[in-house]
């Protein structure tokens, strides 16, 4: 009944997948770091960056982003980030627009665990005489972090669901091989829906066991 | 230095500057009128308790000493230098201006000995390994080196609070701000954190110690400011104001907290 599976390369397509989800959620969690500290800064211009970032980027379709960096950065402006063969291009720019958006929820999450972080904690810290990178770094995010690590486990399940949008520029993740498999083997329809379904919660899952571990042991105790 | 040039008023003429003076210091939340008019001057190795009914201001004043509270108008300097505004300057100064919070305030995902190495090693730059040497001394002095692996949150309130006097202790400051530092605890634990307030007091540390505990005030201060809606109503020493208050305001604040 599987036999057909054996003439695809499943596996190949689900590691693009967790490629993609990997470095996209590296970048997006370091973007989204500095968005969050962009908005609790004491420099205006900083604030309002954050803040219009944050709010146009993440009103815009995923869709709409990976093809903008296809159609617009790519081939309009000619931006191919390094890469010289098409199929590298086209997954460093669906990187990149994956980080651009993604970064918008990982900031989200972020600040409002910066705001479950006591005043007393950032006060203490500039009362020591450290500055404000330093109360941000190694005082407020460490303890933010740790209270949203719920919130950031879902925007990483979130991402490595959505990373199934770099089919839209060809990027040849499992998506884009399940099209392919629909088409060819629409017999089995069910059955190709059902591997990749299960294909996708294999991936997912663990994220969530594994982050909820620990979230649990790293909660701050106050 | 810049010691004299930067003195508003001609008032300290040589000699060493007072190790705080605040003049014509003003502030307000919104409409609130929080700070009215202040001036103070505390030299070196005075210990000065601050009293008065909540809503005076007092606390306010506290905090203003190391800009955790910007002020409206006016000046404030420590060790002859003003306040700077924001930035690596006013770092620099609250480095050197200890402060023992109300609600002790240790960095809760650190353990007791890294709240006491963190500013020694960040600000200081001192190594990690003479930072923590210093960092066990104070805790010893303060009676808690047996805890200095422990969390915050698996310390009592009085040892939380002994810890943090540590931790302000070793950035070797000028002066020591205390905002409360006994209003949030048991009553049993109250005693242990006067205690190392006293000796701190005993060795010369300059003080300024915003508190409700009158006994720490006839015992270790020597000098005392009472505070009423924004105001310094009297500034005396402890005996002559519990012995003998001058305005109303003393009068009727010392009747009712001595009466119970």
């Amino acid at each position: 009944m599987f036999d057909f599976l054996t003439e695809y390369d499943i596996l190949g397509a689900f590691w693009v997948t967790v490629q993609l989800t990997v470095y996209s959620a590296i970048g997006s969690l370091l973007w989204g770091t500095i968005l969050a500290g962009m908005r609790v800064s004491p420099v205006p211009i900083m604030r309002a960056f954050g803040g219009a970032y944050v709010n146009i980027v993440r009103s815009i379709p995923l869709t709409l982003v990976i093809i903008s960096m296809s159609l617009g950065l790519n081939q309009t402006l000619g931006a191919a980030l390094g890469g010289d063969v098409l199929t590298t291009i086209n997954f460093r720019l669906a990187v990149l627009g994956f980080v651009l958006y993604t970064s918008t929820f990982v900031c989200e999450s972020l600040r409002s665990g910066i705001n479950t972080v006591p005043v007393g904690q950032a006060e203490a810290a500039r009362a020591l005489g450290l500055n404000f990178g330093q109360v941000l770094r190694m005082i407020v995010l460490p303890q933010a972090f740790r209270s949203v690590i719920g919130p950031l486990t879902s925007v990483l399940i979130a991402l490595t669901k959505n990373t199934t949008v770099a089919s839209t520029i060809g990027v040849a993740e499992a998506s884009l091989l399940m099209s392919e498999m629909i088409e060819n083997e629409s017999d089995v329809i069910g059955l190709v829906f059902m591997t990749f379904a299960m294909g996708f919660v294999i991936l997912t899952l663990p994220i969530g066991l594994l982050l909820g571990r620990v979230a649990k042991k790293a909660t701050v105790k106050r | 230095m810049s010691t004299e040039a930067s003195g508003s008023g001609g008032a300290s003429t040589g000699t060493t500057p007072p190790m705080i003076k605040a003049a014509s210091v003003d502030k307000y939340f919104g409409d609130l009128h929080v700070l009215k008019d202040i001036n103070l001057e505390v030299p070196r190795g005075q210990v000065v308790v601050v009293l008065g009914p909540s809503g005076s201001g007092k606390s306010t004043l506290c905090r203003a000493i190391n800009r955790l509270e910007p002020i409206n108008s006016g000046t404030i300097e420590v060790d002859g230098e003003p306040l700077p505004a924001e930035g690596k300057a006013l770092a620099a100064l609250r480095a050197d201006v200890g402060m023992v919070f109300q609600q002790f305030n240790l960095f809760s995902h650190k353990s007791i000995v890294e709240n006491v190495t963190l500013g020694p090693v960040k600000v200081r730059k001192a190594s990690q390994s003479e930072a923590r040497e210093t960092a066990m001394e104070l805790l010893e002095r303060v009676g808690i080196a047996d805890q200095a692996d422990k969390y915050p949150a698996q310390l009592s309130g009085g040892q939380q609070q002994r810890a943090a006097i540590a931790r302000a202790l070793a950035m070797k400051p000028k002066v020591m701000l205390f905002d409360e530092p006994t209003s949030a605890l048991d009553p049993e634990m109250v005693q242990e954190v006067l205690d190392t307030m006293t000796s701190l007091a005993d060795e010369g540390m300059t003080m300024v110690v915003v508190t409700h505990e009158m006994g720490f005030a006839r015992r270790a201060a020597h000098r005392v400011i009472f505070m009423a809606d924004g105001e310094v109503v009297e500034d005396s020493t402890p005996t002559d104001f519990f012995t003998a208050p001058k305005s109303d305001r003393a009068k009727d604040f010392l009747g009712k907290i001595l009466t119970h």
